[in-house]
């Protein structure tokens, strides 16, 4: 009776784009968003009267091109009002690093420099590229005896010897290790270097000298697009995903938060929202972390004990803080033009200084001297503040957690060495804000339901990525409970405003193997 | 949500007051009774403890046991105490079968799985009181007991060093507590539990044990340990009452038909090699697998086996001749290798020569006709015969008195 009924638990980006491929298909499916508006962590909100902004994720980088495409989202009201947008490396001396694709311009940047900046870029979109092929695709799982696992193996082996020789052999060599030593073979300027030792730890726990830094910055070129922001705020992404959606017959629920999976014997049997309405359903699909829906909604009770330990087990502490200043006018900059304004600010002016930064959060510490991506996407787009105003949208590591001495006495006190920091680069700042919102990892947490504020739902490392993203028996979307699926950042391909997971999981609902064969 | 935290709260042992790491050893709290009836000098290990295989002569405490009584240390054997809220959810969740069908005061038998639905271990759990329970097995197994207790509100600890306990089995082992003065200890049914006052504290007794015999299991605290040794000798002094080590007992659980882990399967978690554990179908145990509970470990993959089937039987032999199958292959009439002797033994109760033995399914059927492979030696010199063997269904040995109550007196 309940059989074609289809819930998705959490309106996020991959929940709505999982919504708009099985409403497409036929499902009736009813996505339920605790929050009042769609989008989960892809949302564009108010945090000062009159000012709006990116409240977590601010730069689209990886957004599936499948997605757009197949749903339309251009036609659903998607457009941007910054693309390929460019990277500045600050300098405190003014002497700023300006990065676009491969040129490189100022900080006193070499030859040497310029030319090793073209092979590294070429090598590591070339093994991106091995990855992005992945995201597509439903993990291949391994010590099965399904033929399709070991198709999919071997032509993931088969990509990797497509490299050739040099190529393989170097993709080999540093896929596992750390950004630190690959940065540092083969540049010489420390503000690059710092910059580009940020690919490998933003949104992570590691420090450029943490082994996996390199597969994190191979996850960030895996999107093989320029960085672009949407008109509206990244709730803007999530706007169009909910339109697709619906317009496929989905409804959408907001202010309907889920507080159980309901069990009928070893068979899911729907949802009870926090009021006590229940929901039947004979497929249930979770775009909440893989914590939250297992051992929180699900209840570790419901699942065998071997599996449940790996779930508890799954690295999921976000170190990432949020920070949003209301300014009432565009702020300066020391050396930086106006037009360089727009771009992603880096404060990572050596990799030393960001290892330093790092350093603090493993001892559940915030950073004396933290590191900062910076966008002003008021600039180009007049629908985040007042005319003549703007928003300064900053991510901000290292913001661990669990800080040891407790967030709430010590937000303030992190809140303001992080505009210190910032001062340091536009000296004048202070005196702009009129509005200042901080979001720390258990502000994160709490807001947008994500166990231990980890935005990407769990560490992007190797060990937990592909076959063993969230965890193993879990990887292809079904998990070891009848009818219940995942579909969040939590599965592969994992974090970042992507919709791949999403759209992978409607096709593993829809019992299609292989999602790339179906939309050559 | 914050991070969904572990409810549990574990006890675990406290090792500061014991010397094991200068004995390399623990030494049970029968120790100073064990020692001098040790006259063969010699101790196996069991886990961390010193256990005899034998006191004197095994085949002699064998007949102990078979025509009068005898005492094995079971202190080593591992006790975790689980109790609270939902005591019973996490033994229902952790074993096979229906934990709801043992009721206070009764034992039950069991066996876990990991999520593969290979054997962890078996073992018995005792129904102590409401919401209290306690899991007797012979491998340890805090760590995955610990794992098990995610989700629930239960709390563990880790008994094995706090209690003493001794099997009393054989025909004279009723009248033996009966002169001890166990009153109503003949009223007890196999796998109850009766409490009796000893001294100034209590004595836990339950009808159970490992040989297929009329016997109890004593349970006590280690205080205690040297004055219940000192008065089941005493009581059982005219009933025949002798100290029993670990070989006498491997030949009485054979006849009994009972397995034994590291002999007839190895626990998943000490198994490295992948395809060397066994579900419990392949134990001949798929009558505790209860598919009606909707969430245990291993269930998933115990399904797909039921629908897919299993790789092995685990058969009882009966071996023309008189050689010990020990370590043999199961060959079928075709002498094609079928399967292996897991245990082995001349049973003389039975008066055959008698064995447990894997062999691949389809093998295994009732009254199937095998041959088994046996070396032997004498004096140096080596044998070999392939011994025609048949699949038996019955226990090699099954005394009536096993179950009688209340138990005739010896």
């Amino acid at each position: 009776m309940t059989s074609n009924q289809v819930v998705i638990i959490g309106a996020g980006h991959n929940g709505l784009v999982c919504a708009a491929y099985l409403a497409r298909a036929g499902k009736t499916v009813t996505v339920l968003e605790a929050s009042g508006q769609v989008g989960g962590a892809a949302i564009t909100r108010e945090f000062a009267p009159g000012f709006k902004v990116s409240a977590a994720a601010h730069l689209l980088y990886l957004l599936d091109a499948d997605v757009r495409r197949e749903l339309s989202l251009d036609a659903a009201g998607l457009s941007f009002s910054q693309q390929d947008i460019r990277t500045t490396a600050l300098a405190a001396d003014g002497n700023h690093l300006q990065i676009a694709g491969d040129a490189l311009q100022g900080a006193n940047i070499g030859e040497a420099d310029r030319l090793a900046m073209r092979e590294y870029r070429r090598l590591m979109n070339r093994f991106a590229a091995v990855i992005n092929r992945l995201n597509k695709r439903l993990p291949p799982r391994i010590g099965t005896r399904d033929r399709k696992d070991w198709i999919e193996l071997g032509k993931l082996a088969l990509n990797v010897r497509l490299l050739g020789k040099d190529d393989m052999r170097e993709f080999l060599r540093i896929a596992a290790i750390n950004i630190y030593d690959v940065l540092q073979e083969n540049f010489e300027n420390p503000l690059l270097k710092g910059a580009l030792s940020m690919d490998g730890v933003l949104g992570s726990n590691l420090g450029p000298r943490s082994n996996n830094s390199v597969f994190c910055a191979l996850h960030r070129f895996s999107g093989l697009q320029g960085l672009s922001m949407p008109r509206g705020g990244m709730g803007a992404v999530s706007e169009a995903l909910a339109g697709a959606a619906r317009q496929h017959g989905a409804s959408i629920r907001t202010s309907a938060p889920v507080s159980r999976i309901l069990m009928e014997g070893d068979h899911v049997a729907g949802v009870e929202l926090s009021g006590g309405e229940q929901i039947a359903a004979g497929t249930v699909i979770s775009s909440a972390d893989p914590k939250t829906t297992f051992l929180g909604l699900l209840g570790a009770r419901n699942l065998e004990a071997g599996f449940a330990r790996k779930v508890q087990n799954i690295r999921m502490r976000g170190n990432v803080a949020k920070l949003h200043l209301a300014l009432n006018k565009a702020p300066e900059f020391k050396g930086l033009n106006q037009d360089q304004l727009d771009n992603r600010l880096l404060i990572a002016p050596d990799m030393e200084y960001v290892e330093h930064a790092f350093n603090h959060s493993k001892y559940g510490e915030y950073s004396a001297a933290p590191v900062a991506e910076i966008t002003i996407p008021s600039l180009r787009d007049n629908s985040l503040a007042p005319p003549g105003k703007h928003v300064l949208s900053a991510l901000v590591q290292y913001a661990p957690y669990q800080l040891t001495s407790g967030w709430s006495e010590n937000k303030a006190a992190f809140t303001d060495l992080v505009i210190e920091t910032i001062a340091v680069y536009a000296p004048g700042i202070r005196s702009q804000i009129l509005h200042t919102e901080l979001l720390t990892p258990a502000d994160i947490e709490s807001e947008f339901r994500i166990t231990g504020g980890h935005w990407h739902h769990g560490e992007m490392a190797l060990d937990q990525f592909l076959m063993l993203r969230p965890v193993p028996h879990a990887a292809q979307y079904a998990t070891p409970v009848n009818g219940l699926y995942l579909c969040g950042a939590g599965s592969h391909p994992g974090g970042g405003v992507m919709g791949s997971a999403g759209r992978n999981a409607a096709h593993a609902v829809l019992g299609r193997k292989d999602t790339e064969d179906q939309h050559p | 949500m914050s991070e969904t935290g572990n409810k549990a709260t574990a006890r675990t042992f406290d090792i500061s007051t014991k010397s094991h790491y200068l004995t390399k050893a623990f030494q049970s709290p029968f120790y100073s009774r064990q020692d001098p009836l040790n006259h063969l000098r010699e101790w196996g290990r069991w886990a961390d403890y010193l256990s005899p295989h034998a006191y004197t002569c095994s085949s002699m405490e064998y007949f102990a046991c078979r025509n009068a009584c005898t005492v094995f240390d079971l202190t080593p054997m591992s006790k975790y105490r689980i109790s609270g809220k939902d005591a019973l959810p996490y033994l229902n969740r952790l074993v096979t079968r229906d934990v709801n069908k043992i009721k206070p005061g009764r034992v039950g038998y069991t066996v876990w799985c990991d999520d593969h639905g290979q054997v962890v271990d078996d073992g018995t759990i005792f129904h102590l009181g409401e919401d209290d329970y306690r899991l007797c097995s012979q491998e340890r197994h805090l760590d995955w007991l610990l794992t098990n207790t995610i989700g629930f509100d239960v709390s563990l600890a880790d008994e094995t060093h706090d209690v003493a306990a001794l099997a009393l089995q054989g025909p004279t082992s009723c009248a033996t507590l009966k002169k001890m003065g166990l009153e109503g200890v003949a009223s007890m049914k196999p796998f109850d539990i009766g409490h009796f006052p000893f001294e100034d504290s209590r004595l836990m007794v339950s009808r159970t044990g490992f040989t297929g015999d009329l016997g109890y299991e004593l349970w006590i605290a280690p205080e205690y340990a040297g004055a219940l040794w000192d008065r089941l000798f005493e009581a059982g002094e005219l009933h025949g009452i002798q100290a029993m080590g670990d070989e006498a007992l491997q030949m009485l659980r054979v006849e009994a038909g009972f397995i034994q882990a590291r002999h007839e399967f190895m626990p998943a978690h000490a198994t490295v090699r992948t395809g060397h554990t066994r579900s419990p179908f392949e134990l001949g145990l798929g009558w505790l697998v209860d598919f009606g509970k909707p969430v245990f470990n291993g269930r998933g993959a115990l399904l797909a086996q039921k629908k897919k089937g299993h790789r092995y039987n685990l058969v009882r032999l009966d071996i023309d001749g008189n050689k010990p199958a020990r370590d043999a292959y199961v060959f079928n009439t075709k002498k094609k290798k079928v399967g292996t002797v897991t245990s082995a033994f001349w049973s003389p109760s039975a008066k055959a020569s008698i064995a447990l033995a894997t062999v691949e399914t389809p093998h295994g059927e009732p009254g199937e006709k095998l041959l088994v492979e046996i070396y032997y030696q004498k004096e140096l010199k080596w044998s070999r015969v392939m011994a025609p063997a048949r699949v038996v269904t019955d226990v090699f040995y099954d005394p009536p008195r096993r179950r009688k109550t209340p138990p005739a007196d010896f």
